[in-house]
């Protein structure tokens, strides 16, 4: 069973529609790199220029913030899930 | 012999219901979780709601039903007739009246034995440590990034609990911030998208029940922080998914380091929340996008002509079923992949609803070298407002 990423309806748009995507990864920065690799136009909504999660884009591993972890070196085993959580406001913007 | 259920005082008073409230409310009186101690808290509080739209319409409508003493309702928009698929508050005929008027008439019909106060303001730095300072509690139903920024800071420097929920499409997030050692919603996310990012719902549409389903879970949240029972949902991020039908909870932390709520704060007051989001003085779509226009009339006057134009219409299918300029559709998203669908030897002519999607697909074919390409101004529903009425806006 492999790591699953889940994808957030904002950004499903940019990953083919898909709610949820699924790799081999021993780390949430190989996870999240296979999923922009498979899904070239996420990477601008994830990453700034200079490679760096962006700052209103949260990254969980099952329940934990991966802030609190060890951030992208975090490491994943098969099974677990990864959530990426954008911020939402609905409405206006 | 007789006894009566408590001391006769005067009814008007917190710290008694009258006989009245008591059969009003008596669902709530007969559960030990509530009961009259339960029932005099939620009569004694004051809870102000930040919005009175898709959130703030449970919120309103089960707030005054339970029996919160004091409302303030804050909104300075007017009733739309698009609100109605999802602003339950409010009736047709309240179209064109000012929200915070027509949600405190609604909702003092339902109960008219609370005090309701209507605030048709927008909350600003300037006012909303004043508006909120005489609340006891918070609640987010507000539907853009500054204002969220706004009343959590606000919220953080009075001491007020902050009930927050949001939405998109069909998944929504609920927690409660502003709680003593709790965090706040800068732990959350220190920094809001760049406009233009993330679509609103008038570009990404909402299913009308989310907001209805994440408001009443704010609402119980705001219930249960006035009578003081159960496990509200500091330090909790809830996640629902409504396509699903999946409800899932991720660990919100305090951020030790949050400069609003952490050990060294460095916000210290209110500062400008739309320059803080990158509003201030700049197109809704970053980068801004100088793309060649062409308005509504003058395409027409070019068909009318008999010009060899290309009509590139790059909506989604279902928008295509609601109206088209008989277009050939490529959605946005599938262009770089079908653009050998399109002759760079013509004219196109782009088009979306407003005129956004399309001004991106206007520069990137031009990058891709499409020279004569053009955005049409305004989308379909500029052609509709200038060209041809009979073609429905959504």
């Amino acid at each position: 069973m492999p790591v699953k990423v889940v994808i957030p309806s904002p950004l499903r748009p940019y990953a083919g529609k898909r709610e949820s995507a699924e790799f081999q990864a021993k780390t949430v920065g190989e996870a999240l790199g296979h999923l922009t690799t498979e899904f070239a136009e996420l990477r601008k909504h994830l990453f700034t220029e200079d490679g760096k999660l962006r700052s209103f884009v949260n990254v969980y591993v099952n329940d934990e913030d991966i802030r609190y972890l060890a951030k992208e070196n975090t490491p994943t085993k098969d099974g677990d899930t990864i959530s990426i959580v954008p911020s939402i406001a609905g409405g206006c913007f | 012999m007789a006894t009566t259920a408590q001391p006769q005082s005067d009814a008007k008073s917190a710290a008694s219901l009258s006989n009245e409230e008591i059969l009003r409310y008596s669902r709530h009186l007969i559960m030990p979780e509530v009961g009259m101690e339960g029932q005099l808290k939620l009569k004694s509080a004051k809870v102000l709601l930040i919005g009175t739209g898709g959130l703030g319409a449970p919120l309103g409508l089960y707030l005054a039903a339970a029996g919160v003493g004091k409302l303030g309702l804050v909104d300075f928009d007017v009733v739309d007739f698009t609100n109605l698929q999802r602003q339950v508050t409010f009736g047709t005929s309240d179209v064109g009246k000012p929200k915070s008027e027509a949600a405190r008439a609604r909702l003092s019909n339902l109960n008219p034995d609370i005090q309701i106060e209507s605030f048709e303001t927008q909350l600003t730095s300037a006012n909303a440590l004043d508006l909120l300072k005489d609340f006891d509690i918070i609640v987010d139903g507000t539907d853009n990034f500054p204002t969220r920024y706004l009343v959590n800071d606000a919220c953080i420097l009075l001491g007020k609990p902050n009930v927050y929920g949001s939405i998109f499409r069909f998944e929504g997030q609920v927690t409660v911030f502003g709680m003593p050692d709790g965090p706040c919603y800068r732990c959350l996310y220190p920094e809001p998208p760049p406009p233009g990012l993330v679509p609103s719902c008038a570009e990404g549409g909402v299913l009308g029940v989310l907001p209805g389903i994440v408001g009443s879970i704010q609402a119980m949240e705001t219930i249960k922080l006035i009578i003081g029972r159960g496990d509200n949902l500091t330090g909790r991020l809830l996640l629902f998914d409504a396509l699903g039908m999946k409800f899932r909870e991720l660990k919100l932390r305090k951020n030790p380091n949050c400069p609003m709520c952490g050990t060294h704060r460095t916000i210290t007051k209110l500062i400008d929340y739309y320059e803080f989001c990158g509003v201030r003085g700049e197109e809704a779509s970053a980068p801004s996008l100088q793309v060649p226009e062409i308005t509504p009339r003058e395409l027409k006057t070019r068909l009318d002509r008999g010009d060899n134009l290309f009509i590139l219409d790059v909506r989604e299918p279902h928008e295509f079923q609601i109206c088209n300029l008989q277009g050939h559709l490529i959605p946005l998203g599938e262009l770089p992949r079908r653009v050998h669908e399109l002759d760079s030897s013509r004219e196109i002519v782009a088009h979306c609803r407003s005129g956004k999607r399309s001004a991106e697909a206007v520069d990137f074919l031009r990058k891709a070298g499409f020279r004569k390409t053009l955005n049409l101004k305004g989308g379909i529903l500029a052609w509709s407002d200038e060209v041809d009425p009979s073609v429905p806006k959504y």
